[in-house]
Formats: structure tokens, sequence, C-alpha cells
């Protein structure tokens, strides 16, 4: 187990090496800089803007630029934002909790949801539940998330007026009930397309199950057909789902691009874009490598749990 | 949803509005039924779809920036709507009539307001001026812009509120650069270890009509009343700047009612329409200090050529590029000045669309059709790029059109469009383009000074410091800048910018297209807003604004 840890941790820490050198080389070859956006304004002078890239040391080589990153990102410094100069760590931490908000939310109606679809369908399979839940899953994962957004915006805060049409919370009142009252629907229109994914997963992993000798087994001895479906088939139907469960650490806390931008949700999906359209290298550094280092450990977790449920899988 | 502040108390009567350029008619209407109240009361929500983000008033910042800087902090002096300077944390105004300025220009001598103290109640002095201008000259400090400032010499406080400077050359120009430069407390930044990153930039201190409360980073900023204010207003209690990213969520709030005033870019064109017709909701179309044109290389000898530039004018179809692609909504523009500026020459003559006149200009300046159509002269064809931002919609069906325009006239232009960095890159700054489709500002602050543009030594592709891309070169335009930025009398600087603009429309230094017209929207009942060209930011006089009592 400790050798387990050990090679897997020296594994991440070469492959964060590798993400961040790539990230670090495209972010500052693609077109545009912090800069840019004061150039259109017009007020200030050509001679301003060379000052301020130099002041900010954006004007020396792009390798010696990486090697005091690498350096200071070492010894613990993620740099300062461009935009209002706070240290990143302090600005990742003020977006993460409204991420964790929405994510979690969506997570957990998507999976229960998900599941209790997944199971129904493979139980029942062939029958309209099935057919239904089919046709819904591909219609629901070939929608788009902003299109569905705005949709639901149309109708629910437009049209209807029962739901606010974004933000976290309003401002002034903050209530818990406040709170849950924006947080319907981009929690809705997120946990759309994982509840889709984690039915198909769901119900192919139950059909596997379903088929297996010790199921038939089960049935021989009389054992009566709650207890199988949930003793035996959802159990081991489950196994598969921790995998994907890992997996989907990273997206619980890297946030969500597009719902967050559509209702306006404080989160690290758009601080990532945002810190991406002002080219605020340090800041989209430190949210890369963040988010790198939440998928590797997404999946040892995955890895190390998977283990511990199911003893056939030895970790060696 | 429970909104709990007094805006959702505003039951006027509803009713349509449509303001063009106007909005403080309406307010006046308004303001006679129902007058403020004596103690600051309600919040306004001011929605912006770029957040703010710098709160040191002398970095480099944008526009929604600008906008919070105004409620934080004051200049020494502000400009108003017409242009007037209105004095701040200065007594009045510096003038060469006053004593304020030396004959010559070179001596400045302020006198301070007394009796203003900083949000944490230490008093305003002189020092913190000092302090300020010092600032924005400190090698490692990321000042904005430091254009006219690296004129100033010997910034001497002379006693608690009275402070002097020489400047290098006289420089009239800079009483508008300085109502843009907010005074920030010396007893905070200058114990600072490094002003950059100092914890004042995240929780500022400053003399205006509102104090810090919080940030809730990526999403609001809350001011709160600053009731010790040495001006008008505060009105209102609150001031909520909240951040919404996307153009189309956030007319969306603006419309079912979550923001008050959708600010900057507000609404997009496209809304125009709908927004007008929405009930409870004042639509203004305002006026813009930018201008977009179509820069031409002087450098590059086909566009060198001013016959060329003239055919190219009158066979510009400018009101279609309004109609078809903007909605309407832009105004057509003669001079690189916006109407509102006490400089403007409205006798500059208008552009006709006369493809007729276009030919005949280009038959007399030998440039005969050839095989395809296309005008030569001496086997070269009438040809050129003309190059903008990439991924910009609009402008690229701005080019279509000029495309299909042109052709009629039998020159042929191409599209070379480029990513914003290279476009804006040495491709621009060093006059390597052959057309530029660009929106732009010429003006220093609000002061009509054009040399950074129009002056020759104001060419970087020759050596020159400036933005003056389009190698233009005309002597006697030179000649007038000069003058003009020595002369402290705004008669004769009037005469002056009007013959620039003469010369400028003349030569067809750039070809002049459209002034954009940005859409604002406000609830209805929310008094005092003014739209204000000379500034950046529309919320500049929130501090007087209010809600009328139903």
């Amino acid at each position: 187990m400790i050798g387990l840890l050990l090679r897997r941790g020296l594994q991440a820490l070469g492959l964060l090496l590798l993400v961040s050198m790539i990230g670090f080389a495209i972010l500052h070859l693609a077109p545009g800089g912090p800069l840019s956006q004061f150039a259109a304004g017009g007020d200030m002078t050509p001679a301003d803007l060379a000052r301020i890239e130099h002041q900010l040391g954006l004007d020396r080589a792009l390798p010696i630029q990486y090697a005091e990153w690498l350096r200071l990102m070492l010894t613990g410094d993620w740099g300062r934002s461009y935009r209002d100069h706070q240290p990143v760590l302090a600005i990742i931490g003020s977006h993460l909790g409204a991420t964790v908000e929405l994510m979690l939310t969506s997570l957990i109606l998507a999976v229960l949801l998900g599941c209790w679809i997944g199971v129904v369908s493979a139980v029942r399979r062939h029958s309209w539940f099935d057919t239904i839940a089919t046709v819904g899953s591909m219609v629901a994962l070939s929608i788009p998330t902003f299109w569905f957004g705005f949709i639901v915006i149309y109708i629910f805060s437009v049209t209807l007026e029962w739901l606010p049409a974004g933000n976290r919370y309003t401002i002034g009142d903050g209530s818990f009930a406040d709170h849950l009252h924006h947080l319907i629907a981009p929690a809705l229109v997120l946990a759309l397309v994982s509840t889709a994914s984690w039915s198909r997963y769901m119900r192919s992993s139950m059909l596997d199950v379903i088929n297996q000798d010790y199921i038939r087994t089960a049935r021989s001895k009389g054992l009566p057909e709650s207890r199988i479906l949930y003793r035996h088939i959802v159990r081991n139907a489950l196994l598969p789902m921790i995998t994907i469960a890992g997996l989907q650490l990273p997206t619980l806390l890297g946030g969500a691009l597009v719902t967050e931008t559509v209702f306006t949700w404080p989160g690290m999906g758009r601080l990532f874009l945002d810190s991406i359209g002002y080219r605020d290298y340090p800041t989209v550094m430190g949210v890369l490598m963040f988010t790198a280092t939440l998928v590797l450990l997404g999946s040892l977790l995955a890895d190390i749990f998977y283990g511990v449920a199911d003893p056939r899988i030895r970790l060696n | 949803m429970g909104r709990s502040f007094s805006t959702s108390s505003v039951g006027l009567r509803r009713r349509e509005a449509l303001l063009l350029g106007g909005a403080a008619l309406l307010s006046a209407r308004f303001a006679a039924a129902a007058q403020p109240s004596a103690k600051p009361a309600g919040q306004v929500i001011v929605g912006l779809s770029q957040e703010p983000t710098v709160f040191n008033p002398l970095m480099p910042a944008i526009e929604v920036d600008q906008g919070v800087w105004w409620s934080l902090f004051n200049p020494l002096w502000g400009v108003d709507p017409q242009g007037n300077f209105t004095p701040q944390l200065a007594r009045e105004v510096p003038s060469i009539e006053n004593g304020g300025v030396s004959k010559d220009g070179l001596v400045w001598k302020l006198r301070l307001r007394e009796g203003v103290t900083w949000h944490d109640g230490t008093p305003f002095t002189a020092e913190d001026v000092k302090f300020t201008l010092d600032l924005i000259n400190t090698p490692g400090f990321r000042a904005g812009s430091r254009q006219g400032h690296n004129l100033l010499r010997d910034v001497t406080v002379t006693g608690p509120h009275e402070i002097t400077w020489r400047m290098e050359r006289a420089y009239s120009p800079y009483v508008s650069l300085l109502a843009w430069v907010f005074i920030v407390p010396k007893h905070l930044l200058g114990t600072a270890d490094d002003p950059n990153t100092a914890p004042f930039n995240n929780a500022p201190v400053g003399t205006g009509p509102f104090r810090w409360s919080e940030r809730v980073p990526g999403d609001h900023i809350t001011l709160v009343a600053n009731e010790r204010y040495f001006g008008e207003g505060p009105r209102l209690e609150r001031v909520v700047f909240k951040y919404i990213p996307d153009l189309t969520a956030l007319y969306t709030q603006f419309r079912t009612g979550q923001i008050d005033h959708a600010s900057i870019d507000g609404i997009l064109a496209n809304f125009y329409d709908e927004a007008k017709s929405l009930k409870g909701r004042v639509i203004s179309v305002n006026p813009s200090i930018g201008l977009e044109s179509i820069a031409p290389n002087h450098g590059f000898p086909i566009l060198g050529e001013k016959a060329v530039r003239q055919a190219l004018y009158a066979g510009m179809n400018k009101q279609a590029i309004i109609d078809v692609i903007y909605y309407g909504l832009p105004k057509p523009a003669e001079s690189f000045l916006p109407p509102e500026a006490w400089a403007f020459d409205a006798g500059l003559p208008a552009h006709r669309h006369d493809p007729v006149q276009a030919n005949e200009i280009l038959d007399k300046a030998g440039w005969l059709r050839g095989s395809r159509g296309i005008r030569e002269r001496d086997g070269k064809p009438l040809e050129f790029a003309l190059s903008t931002t990439s991924g910009n919609p609009l402008r690229e069906q701005v080019q279509q059109l000029l495309m299909q325009d042109w052709q009629q006239i039998g020159v042929s232009m191409t599209i070379n469009n480029k990513p914003a960095a290279v476009m804006w890159g040495d491709f621009w700054v060093k006059s390597q383009f052959q057309a530029a489709l660009v929106g732009s500002t010429f003006m220093t602050g609000n002061d009509p000074d054009c040399s950074y543009r129009f002056n020759s030594a104001a060419i970087p592709a020759k050596g020159g410091s400036g933005s003056n891309t389009y190698q233009y070169v005309n002597p006697e335009v030179d000649r007038l800048l000069q003058q003009g930025q020595t002369s402290f009398d705004k008669a004769e600087r009037k005469a002056i910018y009007q013959k620039v603009q003469q010369a400028v429309r003349d030569d067809l230094a750039i070809l002049p297209i459209y002034r954009p017209s940005p859409v604002e929207g406000f609830k209805e009942g929310l008094m005092g807003y003014q739209p204000n060209v000379n500034v950046r930011s529309n919320c500049w006089n929130i501090e007087t604004w209010y809600w009328a009592k139903a």
C-alpha cells in the first residue's frame, strides 16, 4: 500500500510538472496578453504599456519566466493576480465555496436520480420506462448546457417569475431559503447531463451483474427478489461507479464553466474563464495546477476505494 | 424572492420611455414631484459585464473600475457632461486668469479644500496630493498612465492646503488629465512596503461619497454612504456593483429587476427594440467619445494618395453600415472629436455616398479600369488589405459591405484579419498594416489635444513616441497641435482645434464612419442618472442618485 502510494505520488509529480509546462507554454503563446485590454482603450500610451510589461517581468524570455514561476511555486508562493493583486491561493479559496455548493448539490441529485433510473431501467429492460429513460438520456446528453440554461431562465425567471434569473443570493438577504431559491435552477441544469450519464453507466453495470452465475444461484436458492436486487445486484453494480465518482471529483471543485456563466454563479469555472479572458497568467496557472492535482487525487482515491470495496482487487 | 431594500417599493405608474441622450430630462420631470430624502436611503444595484478589480485608482484599469473610483475617491476637480470642470478637492480650477497657472504655463499653484477627511477620519491635506502625483512617477510603481505627469517637476507643499509645481514645458491639456486623477491617502499607501500590493488596494480608503464595505470576488462590491461627505449627497444608503459576466444574462437580470441599472456595455443593440417596450424601465441611448473609422496607412503608397482616400470615402455607404449592422443606433461622424466636445467643429463637410463622384476622382487620378474591372495605373492594380481583430462578427460584416461598395468603384479590397494580440502588436504599432478598421478615441482626457494621434513626431514606425500609426504627416497640423498644447486661452484653442479638424477631414487622415451609441438602462424612479461623455463611466455622479417616492 505504502509502495503504491509512493509510486503513484511520484508519477503524479511528474505529470503535474508536464501539465504545468504545457499549460504555461500554451497560455503565454496564445495571442493577447494582460495588457491588450488597456491597449484597446487608448488612454495609455505605448510607452506606458511597455513600462508596465517590463514591471510585470513579461518582457523576459519564456523559459526564464517559467523557471521563476516554478521556483516560487515550489516555495509555496502561487503568485498574485494581475487583476486585483491578491494572492492566487486566496482567490481560489474565495471562489471554492460557491462551486462546492453548486456542484455538490447537482452531484447528489445526479447520483440519486441517475442510479435510480439506471436500476429501474435494467430491472425492467425494454419496458416503456426503459425506452423513455434511454431516449431521455440521449436528448439530455445532446442539449448544450448554455442553451438549456437560457431556456430555464426564460421559462422560470422571465415568464413565470418563479426563480431568480441567476446569482448565488440576493445581495442584502442571503438567508438559507434565499440561497436555496437561487440554487434550484443552476443545480438542476447542471444535474441534467450528469443524471443522464449516471443512469446509462448504472444501467449497463446492472445488466453486467444480472447475467452473472451467482445471481442465478441466488434465485435458485429461493431468495426473495428484493433481497437479490439490493444485496446482490445493486451492491455489485455500484462498484464501477466508484471509479466514475473519483473522476467526478475534479469537476466538483473545478466548477462548471458554462453553467456558472449563464447563472452568474461566482465559482471556480467562471474564475478560470475570466482569468483566461484577461490573460491573468498567475491565476490561470493556479487554477490549472489546482484542478490537475484534483484529477490525480481523484483517480488515486478511486483506486484505493475500489480495493477497499472489492477484495478481489489487489493493490500492487 | 424577497428584495429587502427600498428599490422594490418604487411603484410609479408604469410607462415606456425612450430617451435619446437626455435621461436628465425625464429625471427633471420626476424631480419636481419627488424630492430626495435628507438621510441616505435605499440601494442601487449597478450591473456590469466586466468585474471591477482595481481599487487603487492610479493603477491600470478599465471603465468598470473607474465607475467604482468615482464613488470612493475624488479628483482635484471633476468634469460635467458639458465639459466644465467642477472643483472637488481643489477650491478652484487653476487658470491664468485666477493666477493658478503662471502666464508662461510653467508654474501651477493650487489651493485645496479644507475640512475634508478620509473615510478613516484622517484629515486630507496637500501632502496627500503631493504623494499622489509623486507616486505616479515613482519608478517601481505600476502607474496606469504617466502621460502629462512625466512633465511634473518639484511638486512642493507650501501650506497644509496649498501645493505648487513646475511643468517642464507648457502643457494645457494637463487640466483635463488631472480631472481623471483620483487622490490617494499618503498615511495608508505611503507607509506600505510595496504600493503595488498594499492592503489599501483591496480595502480602499478615499474621500468620496461612499465608503468601502465588502467585496465578494467574482460577484459584487458593496459601498455604503459616507455621511461625512463634503459635497452634495450621497442620497443612497448603499451602492452595489454587481458583476454579470454574460451580456445576455445582464440584460435578463435587468429585465427581471435583479439589477437597477445596466451600465457601461449595458444593453446590446440586438436587445434594444425589446428593451424599449419593457414596463418600468428607462432606456438611454448615450453619446460616446469613441470613433469607428478606417485607418489608412499613409506610408503605403496607394493609400498615401489623397485622391484614393477621397474616392474610398465617397464610395463608402455609411448609412448602410449603421442601419444594416448596428440597428441604426450609431451616429455618422465627420470629426475625430465627438459633438459634445467644446472644440467640436459642426461645420465640416458632410459625407455623401456618391459612387459616380468616386469614379470620377479615380479616373482623373489616372486609375483606369483594367480587364477584371479593377482599376490599374502603371500596371499596378488599385488593391489593398483591410485588417481588424478577427473574431469580431460585426466588424467582419462591415468589411464585407465595404468590399462590395468599393468593388463598384473598381477598387479591390481584401480582408486580412488577425487575432487581437497580433493585430494591435507590431503590425499596428509599427505601421505594417495597409488599412485597419478600428475604434479609437482621439482626446486627452476630455481635452481636444490629439497630438499623439496626428502629430508627425508621434509615428512609432519612424522612432516617434505616440500612436500616429497612420503615419499621417501635415506640417500645418503639427504647428497647430504644438500651439494648442501651449495655449491656455480656450477661445484661441477652440479655433486651433477647429482648424485641425478641418485639415484632418480635408486630408482624410482617417476615414471616419460612425460614433457608437452605447445603450444603458435603469429602473423607472431612479433619479439623477446623467450620461457624461467626458468620463468613462456614467456612475460618475452616483452620489446624487436617489429613488423617487411613489
